[in-house]
C-alpha cells in the first residue's frame, strides 16, 4: 500500500485534492470534518495520509510515506537529493524565498551592496549584520555561493518581517507571495535577492520501502497523473 | 591492530616526531565556543562544523580544527618563541555521498617566532617533508602575501583595495570585484539604477523620502555608503597594465625558482610586491638550505585561497591521488592579531592526517 502524504487543511489541501481530482484520482477526507483520515478513489493500492505540510519532508525522509505533497522550499531546506525525487510540479502554492532590506537603505539594491553594507556594519557595530530567517540552509548556500561575508543568520520561526523594526535583525530572508507584508513593514526585496522560487511539488521518498505491489500501484497512479511510470 | 588503533599509532609517531623537533605537546577542548569560530569564519562554518548547544555556555562547536584554540592558548599565556604539537580528533560535516570522514585525527605543529618568519616557514615545511617522505606525495606551495601586497599596491581607491583584500579567500567574489574595478565587467544594472536614484537628492533627503525608518543601521551609515558609491562610480578603472599583472599573478603556477624569477621580472611594474617577493626569495634560500629542491618545488600563487582559511603568507599542501590533502599548513600572522585582542606574533604551522598516512602505508584499508 503506498502512503501518500497530503496537507491536512486549508487552501493547500484543497488545491492538492483539485490537482489529483483533475487527473481522475479523487482524494477526500473521510469521517467527520475534524478527523484526519481520507480515501483515494480511482486507483488501488494507495491511501492518503493527512499531515501538516511542514511535517511532510520529515515523513518522506523517514520513509514513512512513499509520496508526499509539500512546498519545494521546505524540501530543499531540509532534505538531500538522495532522500527524495521530484515527481511533478503541481503549479500551486507559489511563493518566493527572498532577501528584503529596509526601504530606507537607499544604498542597497543588490546582494553585492548587502555584502559591502555588512562589512561596514560590522565595523561600526562590532557584530555581524543579522539576517532573520527560518531557511538557514537555503539562505546560507545562496550567500556562500556569492561570497557574501560578515553576516549572521538569526532564527525566526514567524513574524519575520517584524524583526527589523523590533531590532533583532537588520534584514530578513523569508517567503513572500504578494509582498504586502514586506511593504507594511517598510521592507523591500533586493533586485537579485531571489533565493528560491517555491511551489507545491509531489515528491517520492527514496528511503521508503517500495515493494513490487507498491511499484505496480505507483505505475497505475502515475498513468493517471501523467508522470513517469517509476517513482525515481 | 584495529584500523583506529593503527591510525592512532601513526598519529602518536608523528606527534613524537614533532616533540622531538622541539614542540611542547598541548591539548584542546573538543567543545569550542561557537561565537569565536563564527566571528572568524562567518556563517559558512556552520555548513562544515557540528554545532551543538549547552544550556549554560550557549552554542558550541565540535572542534573543527586546532589552530584557533592553540593560538588562543598561546596568546593568553604563551612564552616566546614557542613550538606546540597536538594530536586529536577534528569534526567536519561532509557532503552526502562524498565518502569522506566526518571525524578524523589531526596531528599538528605550530611555530610562534618573531625572529625569522621565513626560516620558520622552511622549518615547518622541511619537517613535514621528512615525516611524509616515501609516501609518493606531491608538495604544492604558495604565498598569499604576494597577492595581498599586489592588491595593496594597486593605483586605486583605498575602498576598492579594502574590498579586494576582504575577499582574498573567496576567489569567485574577488574575481568579480576585480573584473568590475578593472572595467572588464560592466557595472551591474542594479548598481546603475541605484546610482541614478542617488542623483535625485542628498542621501538625507532620499532616506527621508523612503518612508518610515526601521533598523539599527543608522541614517549616517547609510548616507556614508551612498556617498562612497557615488565617489566609487567616479573612480577610474584600475589601469589595464596593472590589472593584467594581477590576473597574471592569480594564475601563476610554476616551479618555485622559476616563479621567483618571473616575480622579479614583474616587480618593476608592480613595485609594491617587492618586499613580499624578497621574503619569498629568503624563504626559498631557507628551503634550499634544508635540502628542498626549489627548482622543482611546485608553486601556485593562488594556492590556499579557499573559504574557511586564514593563511596570509606561505601556504603548502602535500597531496596524494584520490584523497583529501594528506597535510596542509601555512602562515597566519593576522589570525594571531584577531584572536590576541591587539597582541600579535608571526605564526606558521600545519597539520597531517594520520589516517591518510596509515592508508598510504598500507596499515589500514
Amino acid at each position: 500500500m503506498i502512503r501518500v502524504g497530503v496537507p491536512s487543511k486549508g487552501r493547500l489541501m484543497q488545491d492538492c485534492f483539485d490537482w489529483f481530482g483533475a487527473r481522475g484520482v479523487v482524494m477526500r477526507r473521510s469521517g467527520s470534518d475534524r478527523e484526519y483520515s481520507g480515501v483515494i478513489e480511482g486507483v488501488d493500492g494507495a491511501v492518503p495520509v493527512l499531515l501538516s505540510a511542514g511535517e511532510i519532508p520529515r515523513e518522506l525522509a523517514a520513509g514513512r510515506i512513499h509520496l508526499g505533497v509539500t512546498g519545494s522550499d521546505l524540501v530543499r531546506e531540509q532534505l538531500g537529493e538522495d532522500e527524495v525525487a521530484e515527481v511533478a510540479k503541481l503549479g500551486f502554492g507559489a511563493a518566493d524565498l527572498i532577501i528584503a532590506v529596509p526601504n530606507v537603505w537607499i544604498d542597497v539594491e543588490t546582494v553585492d551592496d548587502l555584502d559591502a553594507a555588512a562589512a561596514a556594519f560590522r565595523k561600526a557595530h562590532g557584530h555581524r549584520l543579522r539576517i532573520a530567517t527560518k531557511y538557514h540552509r537555503l539562505v546560507r548556500d545562496f550567500l556562500q555561493a556569492q561570497g557574501v561575508a560578515d553576516y549572521q543568520l538569526v532564527d525566526s520561526q514567524g513574524a519575520t518581517e517584524g524583526t527589523v523594526k523590533n531590532g533583532t535583525a537588520e534584514c530578513i530572508a523569508d517567503i513572500t507571495s504578494s509582498g504586502e507584508t514586506l511593504r507594511a513593514n517598510h521592507l523591500r526585496i533586493l533586485s537579485d535577492g531571489l533565493i528560491h522560487s517555491s511551489q507545491a511539488v509531489l515528491w517520492a521518498s527514496r528511503v521508503a520501502e517500495w515493494t513490487a505491489a507498491d511499484r505496480a500501484a505507483y505505475s497505475a497512479l502515475a498513468a493517471k497523473l501523467g508522470v513517469a511510470a517509476r517513482p525515481f | 591492530m584495529t584500523p583506529k588503533a593503527a591510525i592512532r599509532a601513526e598519529g602518536e609517531r608523528l606527534l613524537a616526531a614533532f616533540v622531538q623537533a622541539g614542540a611542547v605537546p598541548v591539548e584542546a577542548d573538543i567543545l569550542q565556543p561557537a561565537g569565536t569560530l563564527l566571528d572568524l569564519y562567518g556563517e559558512d562554518i556552520r555548513a562544515r562544523a557540528y554545532v551543538t548547544d549547552d544550556p549554560i555556555r550557549g552554542e558550541m562547536m565540535l572542534r573543527p580544527d586546532f589552530t584557533v584554540p592553540v593560538v588562543q592558548a598561546h596568546m593568553a599565556h604563551g612564552a616566546e618563541p614557542a613550538r606546540y604539537a597536538y594530536l586529536g580528533e577534528v569534526f567536519r560535516k561532509q557532503m552526502r555521498g562524498s565518502g569522506r570522514a566526518s571525524e578524523y585525527l589531526q596531528v599538528g605543529y605550530e611555530v610562534f617566532d618573531r625572529a625569522s618568519p621565513e626560516a620558520a616557514d622552511a622549518e615547518v615545511f622541511a619537517l613535514f617533508r621528512d615525516l611524509l617522505s616515501g609516501l609518493g606525495l606531491r608538495p604544492v606551495t604558495g604565498d598569499i602575501g604576494i597577492l595581498m601586497a599586489a592588491v595593496r599596491g594597486l593605483e586605486t581607491s583605498d575602498r576598492r583595495k579594502a574590498a579586494l583584500l576582504r575577499h582574498v579567500w573567496r576567489p569567485v567574489r574577488f574575481k568579480a570585484l576585480l573584473d568590475r574595478f578593472a572595467g572588464r565587467a560592466p557595472v551591474p544594472a542594479g548598481r546603475l539604477a541605484l546610482l541614478e536614484r542617488l542623483k535625485a537628492g542628498t542621501p538625507a533627503q532620499l532616506i527621508e523620502e523612503a518612508g518610515t525608518f526601521v533598523g539599527l543601521r543608522s541614517p549616517e551609515e547609510i548616507a556614508a555608503r551612498a556617498e562612497a558609491l557615488v565617489a566609487d562610480a567616479e573612480t577610474p578603472p584600475i589601469k589595464a597594465t596593472e590589472a593584467a599583472l594581477l590576473y597574471d599573478l592569480l594564475s601563476l603556477e610554476a616551479p618555485a625558482a622559476h616563479a621567483l624569477s618571473h616575480l622579479r621580472g614583474i616587480t618593476p611594474m608592480l613595485p609594491a610586491i617587492g618586499p613580499a617577493v624578497d621574503r619569498f626569495a629568503v624563504r626559498l634560500d631557507a628551503l634550499a638550505a634544508r635540502g628542498v629542491d626549489v627548482a622543482t618545488l611546485a608553486f601556485e600563487a593562488s594556492h590556499g585561497r579557499t573559504a574557511l582559511e586564514y593563511y596570509d603568507g606561505f601556504v603548502f599542501s602535500f597531496l596524494g591521488d584520490g584523497m583529501p590533502p594528506v597535510a596542509s599548513g601555512g602562515r597566519y600572522d593576522a589570525l594571531t592579531a584577531v584572536l590576541g585582542a591587539g597582541a600579535f606574533i608571526p605564526a606558521v604551522g600545519g597539520v597531517i592526517r594520520p589516517g591518510l598516512v596509515a592508508r598510504l602505508k598500507g596499515a589500514v584499508a
